[in-house]
């Protein structure tokens, strides 16, 4: 029995299936990417994962408990970094409060993490756009999920604050141990953040392609071995028509 | 540095010149001042050269002198009971219709059940219902407050049911994340993010309040401003009249301005034109 195992048979919108025949087990700490091209329903997979879709057949098991709704244990990231405008910065890091204990000093290290400290009292019209999205993922993280679900995170962020984001994710995702799963439709961010890259083909999405990032980590963003990975998923895209 | 050297340059230049660079809240009032002040003393110039007849508007010195008089003669007790009047009206109607627009915002079933009658009523005109009132509650207070909370329920019912139902998806979609139940749900993203429409409801309930108040005061009453009105129309007193729209202009904008004074405070978080502007202000 693996961590988190996800089948999808069939989700349909208005009698239009998007998704078929999905089966996909990941590890625990495990980080996996889902690439395709848009609409190819790899973002509806991740919703499903995340409880927020109920509308399909299949099933999803985390620690061997078969999940119907939203779970206490999954955290969502999502596009756009969605702060409640009226909390400043702690606030809503803290959120859920109610289901931690000692959180405030759960948000204090949170705020170190995420490079934040200084601005928990700020409010979120005073954050540049990278800034925000750091919230957003401390406030995915405050609750201790066991898995982080995120949804094409940094596509909204300019190039030079996606790479710091990106690095900041790595880190993140092995300091917890936290298992991740990212929608994104940038190759070399699925490249350098995942253990795997999973490629979703078109209509209805259904996995193509599950390909092992092999690499040492820290990862480097121009070594030989990770540029080798990229031209794999480049040639596993080309094969399904994507690119 | 530069602030203050404009300063030391503008000063000796005019007040005027004063008048209109500054950001001071001092001056802010000053500047809205000017206009009423201009009109004050060209109806004083003009009642003076005879240029237009003071039995018909008695020139402003004349009013302040009548409001003088008022002043030690019963004034407080009519603003006192205006006021009161409006301040009662005014809460009911507005807790009324934040709670029916919070049920009807919530549940599509009760929005269904209540809001068609709801529309329906809310184009009766204030008037219409001062025969039922006076029917079912005689002359005294209940038919005067309820009058008031008429007028304050509709624009707080109006707005805080758009405000809810125009609330961004994708907040309630992080709400659903964390598992917040429908209560939950309402006061913890709903509401705050509806206080916008609820401001804007309840400034537009409070002037109502006041229209709705010298109606109801006009028909029945034996103290208030409303009552004032109709009292200076039989005696023939015009600066009676004039002095009573006086009071109510000014007790109104000062209400208004309370009410805005905690929107601006509570809203603060606003990324708007209007928060933009205080921030360069301040």
């Amino acid at each position: 029995m693996s961590h988190l195992d996800i089948h999808v048979a069939t989700k349909k919108f208005a009698d239009k299936p998007v998704l078929s025949n999905i089966h996909l087990s990941v590890a625990q700490g495990e980080v996996v990417s889902l690439i395709g091209a848009s609409g190819c329903g790899k973002s509806t997979l991740l919703r499903i994962v995340s409880g927020l879709e109920h509308d399909y057949t299949g099933s999803v098991t985390l620690d061997g408990e078969k999940l119907s709704g939203i779970s206490p244990h999954i955290g969502f990231i999502f596009q756009e970094p969605r702060l409640f405008p009226w909390l400043n910065v702690a606030q809503n890091i803290a959120f859920n409060a109610t289901s931690v204990t000692d959180s405030d000093a759960r948000v204090t290290q949170l705020l170190a993490e995420m490079g934040l400290t200084g601005l928990e009292k700020a409010l979120p019209k005073q954050l540049s756009g990278g800034q925000a999205q750091r919230v957003a993922i401390a406030r995915g993280l405050f609750i201790h999920p066991k898995v982080l679900l995120l949804d094409e995170p940094f596509s909204a962020v300019d190039a030079f604050t996606r790479i710091r984001l990106q690095d900041l994710l790595a880190h993140v995702a092995q300091l917890h141990r936290i298992t991740i799963i990212l929608v994104t439709h940038d190759v070399d961010e699925a490249v350098f953040l995942s253990d795997r890259v999973v490629v979703i083909g078109n209509q209805p999405g259904t996995v193509v392609a599950d390909l092992k990032m092999d690499l040492a980590s820290p990862r480097e963003r121009e070594s030989t071995a990770l540029l080798a990975q990229r031209a794999s998923v480049f040639a596993a895209l080309h094969s399904a028509h994507i690119v | 540095m530069h602030d203050a050297l404009t300063l030391e340059k503008a000063a000796p230049v005019s007040l005027s010149a004063r008048l209109w660079s500054g950001g001071h809240h001092a001056n802010r009032l000053l500047r809205g001042l000017l206009l009423p002040a201009l009109v004050l003393s060209g109806a004083e110039i003009a009642a003076r050269y005879g240029w237009i007849e003071s039995r018909l508007l008695p020139p402003p010195s004349a009013i302040a002198l009548t409001l003088w008089q008022l002043a030690h003669d019963g004034l407080w007790k009519h603003i006192g009971a205006s006021v009161a009047r409006v301040a009662a009206g005014f809460v009911i109607g507005a807790i009324l219709g934040l709670g029916f627009a919070v049920l009807v915002g919530l549940s599509r079933r009760v929005e269904e059940l209540v809001d068609p009658t709801l529309q329906a009523l809310r184009n009766v005109p204030s008037l219409a219902w001062v025969p039922l009132l006076l029917l079912w509650f005689g002359i005294d207070e209940t038919p005067k407050i309820t009058m008031i909370a008429l007028g304050a329920f509709f624009p707080v019912y109006l707005n805080v049911v758009c405000g809810i139902q125009n609330v961004d998806r994708k907040l309630i979609e992080v709400g659903e994340i964390y598992g917040l139940n429908k209560f939950q749900l309402a006061r913890r993203i709903l509401l705050p993010a509806a206080l916008p429409a609820v401001f804007t409801g309840l400034r537009t309930a409070l002037g109502l309040a006041w229209m709705f108040l010298v109606a109801a005061e006009l028909i029945a009453a034996s103290q208030g401003l409303g009552y004032l009105l109709s009292d200076g129309r039989e005696t023939s007193r015009p600066d009676i009249v004039i002095a009573a729209i006086f009071l109510i202009a000014v007790l109104g904008k000062t209400s208004d301005s309370l009410l805005h004074g905690i929107e601006v405070r509570s809203l603060r978080w606003r990324d708007t034109l209007e928060t933009r502007k205080k921030r360069i202000r301040t």
